[in-house]
């Protein structure tokens, strides 16, 4: 154990710091008041993204033949943890860039390496993902639209649901059923599909937040070249589910909660409760305590983690509960900021006297669906049970 | 950057469990609940023959000079086994007193001989009114020309009938942090009475201890005369991380054992474990023990490589730790259904433990608070 950086590492986080410190975008209200998928906001994200990553901050370890520079995942995490530091935007392109990109890397052709990769790490392409349907939830396997091999072409035809970015994504990594005659997980495959083909419609599902954050999508006689499957026909399963184990581990990523745990302690500090700062009330000294050592310890956790993936170490049972550990952190968190907000948590973005432009009450909202989205904590926990401790399948 | 345990660590792991195994099964333990100190000489001999005794000591002075990490990966090994005896407070606490504390003459009069498991210490810090801050420490040190007289009473003393030498916190003046001195006192020195408190842990023993005029030589001050707060704060982050490591360890066996149980105990005509009522418990168990075990780590290093972050990394694992090993435990017998509660089923022993290791050295509570007040909240 050495958490020491060597020199060289320490000079590369002092560049790091004092190009976001010239290069953050500014706090700009209007936009802070716009939902996240205003066409304005999605569009300065993307910029944002293009710039880190023309600074060579963006998947620093992917190969160099695909745009990234083969840098240590040391590298990455100076990188990650200077921008929290920096009260940085997240990336747009992070559905692309950690789900997508590490399940091409290992499964794509060479060409769909060539092909996708670099435009997931400028942003000039932004993936969403097709996985959920109505009738397919926590039971993903018993998905069923079809996708029917007619020559070099896949017809596909049916919906997904719950598909995040679907209104501006120009890319879906999607799973079809190739062959309905095949037991459910042995007959899936994994396909790309260019949003603008034809037969596509985009309907947006407005969330409890009040904005469209994710989508119906119907899919009518739409026509995907063979040469755009993942993977072996019929063997989609086995693509998606390292697809979801990145997803996991998107969703549980530390960067974003240890980000909102700066951000709650300086609101205990600026809100008054009964004429003292917030954070002098020793109930809440306990609940901000609380929350604060069950961040470092997931953020420990992660270089655990980190160490074990330089090594060449299989993650095992540790990195199960990422995800369930991760959004339901994230979540308590927003709850207790709404809790120190009092009569002022329930107000909307753009009201008068509003704090922190409503983010905490939107943020209070969209981390529970992190909790559901992703395999549900109730997934997580029969994935940790069954898989990780070997309890048997319930009946 | 690496936040990973190396071979040799690895290796020490696997060694003291296959160790614990052979020489420490439950039915040991069991038995010697039932002795008189609860205390077994001929392990903590055996131990010292592994070089555990010695671990944090330097080489020089008859130790293996390992670091603190490597003793918690030992303690959680231990607190796996549910070992009883004082080796956490001979062999960390008193130990590391001297050996950050003492005079090269003092370390080189009881480190040899702690290391070799030819004596025990233990700490004597708490009194009455159970206050683990310095306003806590009234025992009374009064100078004299050859040295001091201890007057006052200790309480909650780990193993002081089986110690050979206690380390007493005392008052030689002042108030609050100043004014505090700490003394290794042989424990059948003249005045010096133990009294056993009956516990509810078969693996831990506690007593009052009185000081009635003991003297001492001026060569059993550690450190300087009312230099001791400082000595004791350091001691505390150790013990923090000490029953961390040792409550991690008994949270994952409690865990592994209510697994195996579920497994082979059917009801409904299948086991109990493919009901998701149980699955679910087992997995928010993992889910708590998991990253606690990154945080022990982590304060056990940080107690050695980065001072600045010692006493907030010793309370965030001390914290965390105390609430994960009660709820691992309470889970862990529920899981037993009726048998857990049976005094013949070995789970109390651990669910005990947990309790013990909760209120020593500062409760959850207690810990959260100095970490708000360490962050300046």
């Amino acid at each position: 154990m050495n958490l020491t950086y060597s020199k060289e590492d320490e000079e590369f986080r002092k560049e790091v710091r004092s190009w976001l410190k010239k290069n953050l975008p500014k706090k700009d209200k209007t936009l802070s008041d716009l939902p996240p998928h205003d066409p304005e906001r999605v569009k300065r994200a993307k910029e944002w993204q293009r710039k880190l990553y023309e600074a060579g901050y963006v998947a620093m370890g992917w190969p160099k033949e695909y745009g990234g520079q083969g840098a240590s995942v040391v590298r990455q995490t100076i990188v990650n943890e200077e921008m929290v530091l920096a009260r940085a935007p997240g990336l747009i392109g992070a559905m692309g860039i950690q789900m997508l990109g590490p399940t091409l890397i290992q499964f794509g052709t060479e060409e769909q390496k060539r092909r996708y990769l670099p435009k997931i790490l400028t942003a000039e392409e932004i993936w969403c993902q097709g996985y959920s349907e109505p009738g397919a939830g926590s039971d993903l396997a018993s998905l069923r639209t079809r996708a029917e091999l007619v020559g070099d072409e896949f017809i596909v035809n049916g919906q997904k649901v719950w598909t995040s970015n679907a209104q501006f994504a120009d890319w879906m990594f999607c799973l079809v059923r190739t062959d309905p005659d095949a037991p459910k997980h042995r007959g899936i495959s994994y396909l790309l599909i260019d949003m603008k083909t034809p037969g596509i419609t985009v309907r947006p599902l407005i969330q409890m937040t009040g904005d469209a954050g994710f989508n119906e999508v119907f899919f009518e006689d739409v026509r995907v070249p063979r040469a755009n499957l993942v993977g072996e026909l019929n063997q989609g399963w086995l693509v998606a589910n390292n697809t979801l184990f990145h997803e996991r581990n998107l969703l549980g990523s530390t960067t974003r909660t240890q980000l909102m745990m700066q951000n709650l302690l300086r609101l205990a500090r600026s809100r008054q409760r009964y004429g003292k700062p917030a954070s002098e009330d020793p109930v809440i000294r306990q609940k901000l305590a609380d929350l604060l050592i069950r961040v470092e310890a997931m953020k420990y956790h992660s270089y655990r983690q980190l160490t074990d993936a330089i090594a060449g170490r299989p993650p095992g049972i540790a990195a199960m509960v990422n995800k369930l550990v991760g959004t339901e952190l994230n979540h308590d968190i927003c709850s207790l900021a709404l809790e120190l907000l009092g009569s002022y948590a329930p107000l909307n973005r753009g009201t008068p006297h509003v704090v922190d432009h409503g983010n905490w009450a939107y943020e209070f909202m969209f981390t529970l669906g992190l909790i559901i989205g992703g395999g549900t904590s109730q997934i997580q926990k029969n994935i940790i049970s069954e898989r990780g401790l070997g309890m048997p399948k319930s009946a | 950057m690496d936040f990973g345990l190396s071979e040799e660590q690895e290796l020490l792991q696997r060694s003291a469990r296959e160790f614990l195994t052979r020489e420490c099964p439950t039915t040991f333990v069991r038995e010697l609940s039932k002795e008189k100190d609860g205390f077994s000489r001929e392990l903590h001999r055996k131990m010292a023959e592994q070089g555990w005794t010695g671990l944090l000591i330097p080489q020089g002075y008859g130790g293996l000079g390992l670091s603190m990490l490597d003793m918690a990966l030992l303690l959680e090994e231990m607190g796996r086994a549910v070992v009883p005896g004082p080796f956490m407070f001979s062999s960390v606490l008193v130990t590391l007193a001297l050996i950050q504390g003492g005079s090269a003459a003092q370390k080189k009069a009881w480190l040899p001989r702690l290391a070799a498991g030819e004596i025990v210490g233990t700490l004597a810090l708490l009194e009455a009114a159970d206050r683990l801050d310095a306003a806590g420490v009234t025992l009374k040190a009064k100078k004299n020309r050859t040295g001091y007289t201890l007057t006052g009473v200790k309480m909650f003393v780990p193993f002081a009938a089986a110690a050979d030498v206690l380390l007493i916190a005392a008052r030689t003046g002042g108030r609050g942090e100043d004014g505090i001195s700490v003394f290794l006192v042989e424990r059948d020195a003249p005045g010096l009475t133990c009294i056993p408190l009956e516990i509810f842990d078969l693996t831990r023993r506690v007593y009052e201890v009185s000081c009635n005029n003991v003297t001492v030589p001026s060569t059993a001050l550690i450190g300087g005369e009312g230099q001791g707060w400082k000595l004791l704060s350091r001691l505390i982050d150790a013990a923090c991380v000490a029953l961390a490591a040792d409550s991690l360890g008994g949270a994952q066996k409690a865990l592994e054992m209510a697994v195996e149980y579920t497994k082979v105990r059917t009801q409904f005509n299948r086991p109990v474990a493919s009901f998701q009522a149980l699955k679910h418990m087992a997995a928010e168990m993992v889910s708590e023990i998991e990253p606690a075990r990154s945080l022990v780590w982590y304060a056990a290093y940080a107690f050695d490589a980065r001072p600045r972050e010692a006493s907030r990394a010793a309370s965030m694992a001390k914290a965390r730790l105390s609430d994960v090993y009660a709820r691992t435990t309470n889970r862990a017998v529920q899981m037993h259904g009726g048998i857990g509660f049976t005094w013949e089923h070995d789970i109390h022993l651990w669910f005990k433990r947990a309790k013990w290791n909760e209120f020593a050295f500062g409760d959850a509570t207690y810990h959260r608070e100095r970490l708000a007040q360490l962050d300046g909240f």
